[in-house]
């Protein structure tokens, strides 16, 4: 009987999270239309909703097609590993005191870095086994630009776990009495860059970059397989906001409303920030994007790592 | 330095975006809202009639003759009172492609490319206008003028220079040393 209401729990879970990632994409154009003076998608529904719903049907109608160039068991297992690997983070990830599947487990973060990798994974199968040039130079890019980001972001993360001494998300967030982003600023601001790179949104997405690659690594997809590529991108864009949301703004803390409204609060302000920065910045050059990643954010990530953990030792000390 | 002067940089790119949330959208609706078709606007070619109510058109040819994409075709006819007007003047739409040379063309002003533009339909041959879906009941950009009170034609009725702005014709023989 548990076993079943958990999986029925999971199950729901889900839906509601792939329906948060479809909403997502529905806000991400109405949001840019905002910023760009311009409507956004405004014809069905209520400010045009609809529109998300749409989009759902119109992927899932789409015939599921195999390139014969492709390589036909990866190109069909390498979507739904993005997909996964995107989903299952969330598990450990509290939506309020003690609401959460995993948030206890004390290994949290650790699962979370660990199923990025494993996203990336998904996303250079899928560019590989496409068998087109397109397709494999954007994976290339993926590869490169994912494995330089994650040092810099599991750095920033290591700051935080050393302020918290816990892994577990449930942990961190109760260690905080006051946001993190308020002792670590530079490591905010490092794990922002280093997500954005990591779900390669816009201005990092130079492994789909449309103007150069027609759609980079997901250029041979077509219907639902492309849209768990999409439900990826959103998915890993919210469990980025998320994290900064748990880690960095003080999770569920929060006065006078229940927890987990803040914390949808504070997501959605950095899912804002994410949609802000597309609608503003041009794509950088690929050696910018590498030099940035290696030369900056790194160093800069080491410094905030040391420094924390000076502060760390001396704070123990006295 | 230059780092410094790139996150101001990007700051400020950041700020304009941001600033224009208050603004509002830019783009009209259009066929909620009305657009605001400037004055020159080039739509769909129209034949117009002058302040008397007679049709302009001459049938001269001439914008059958300038249109690019010979998508004019008329014929000529005169009337009793020996005005000349186009028995038939069919227009196809579909190859139209509102250059407006036809109205420049024009000697009488008849043809004009006035404000109407959105329509469509199902099949090619729709699109022909003839003479009775092109002729309007009005004068178009240009409300008093009228081809036969300037241009020194003889009509019935009407002999040479007897128009507005007209002096009546000089003997030729009394003007000789
Ligand atoms: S607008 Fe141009 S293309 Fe159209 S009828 Fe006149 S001359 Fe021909
Ligand atoms: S140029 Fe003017 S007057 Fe001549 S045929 Fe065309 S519409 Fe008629």
């Amino acid at each position: 009987m548990t076993l079943f209401l958990m999986a029925l729990g999971m199950l729901l879970t889900t839906v509601v999270l792939l329906g948060l990632a479809g909403f997502l994409v529905f806000a991400e154009r109405r949001v840019l239309g905002l910023l760009q003076n311009r409507h956004g998608p405004n014809r069905l529904g209520p400010f045009g909703i609809g529109q998300a719903l749409a989009d759902a049907l119109k992927l899932m109608s789409k015939e599921n097609f195999v390139p014969a160039f492709a390589d036909p068991v990866l190109y069909r297992a390498a979507p739904v590993l993005v997909a996964f690997s995107a989903l299952a983070s969330f598990a450990v990830v509290p939506l309020d005191r003690g609401f959460s599947w995993a948030g206890d487990w004390n290994i949290g973060l650790l699962f979370i870095l660990a199923m990025s990798s494993l996203n990336a994974y998904g996303v250079f199968l899928g560019g590989w086994a496409s068998g087109s040039k397109f397709a494999l130079l954007g994976a290339v890019r993926a590869v490169a630009q994912l494995v330089s980001y994650e040092l810099p972001l599991g750095l920033a993360l290591l700051a935080v776990v050393l302020l918290s001494g816990s892994l577990s998300l449930n942990g961190i967030v109760q260690a905080q009495w006051m946001p993190y982003i308020v002792l670590q600023p530079l490591g905010f601001v490092i794990f922002l860059i280093a997500g954005v790179a990591e779900t390669h949104r816009l201005p990092f997405d130079l492994p789909e970059a449309e103007s150069e690659l027609v759609a980079g690594f997901n250029t041979e997809y077509g219907g639902m397989r492309f849209g768990y590529f999409f439900l990826g991108e959103y998915l890993g864009l919210t469990l980025i906001a998320v994290l900064a949301a748990a880690l960095y703004l003080g999770g569920w803390h929060g006065p006078w409303l229940p927890g987990w409204i803040w914390m949808l609060i504070k997501t959605f302000a950095v899912i804002f920030i994410f949609f802000w920065l597309r609608a503003s910045l041009p794509r950088p050059r690929y050696d910018q994007l590498m030099a940035l990643g290696w030369k900056i954010l790194l160093p800069l990530s080491l410094l905030n790592l040391l420094c924390t953990a000076f502060a760390a030792a001396l704070w123990r000390l006295g | 330095m230059s780092a410094y002067r790139g996150l101001v940089q990007l700051g400020l790119g950041l700020w304009t975006t941001l600033r224009q949330i208050g603004r509002g959208a830019s783009t009209v609706s259009y066929p909620e809202e009305a657009l605001k078709l400037p004055p020159r606007w080039r739509g769909r070619p129209v034949l117009t009639r002058d302040p008397d109510g007679d049709e302009r058109c001459v049938a001269c040819q001439l914008c059958s003759a300038v249109c690019p994409t010979r998508c004019i075709e008329l014929q000529a006819g005169e009337r009793e009172d020996e005005r000349r007007y186009p028995v038939s003047f069919r227009i196809n739409f579909s190859r139209c492609i509102y250059c407006g040379f036809c109205e420049e063309a024009c000697p009488t002003l008849a043809i004009q490319l006035l404000d109407a533009f959105a329509f469509s339909t199902e099949h090619h041959r729709d699109l022909i206008y003839e003479k009775e879906a092109l002729l309007i009941d009005g004068t178009g950009k240009h409300p008093h003028y009228n081809f036969y009170r300037h241009a020194g034609v003889a009509l019935h009725g009407k002999d040479k220079g007897q128009g507005s702005n007209e002096s009546p014709p000089v003997n030729g023989r009394s003007n000789l040393p």
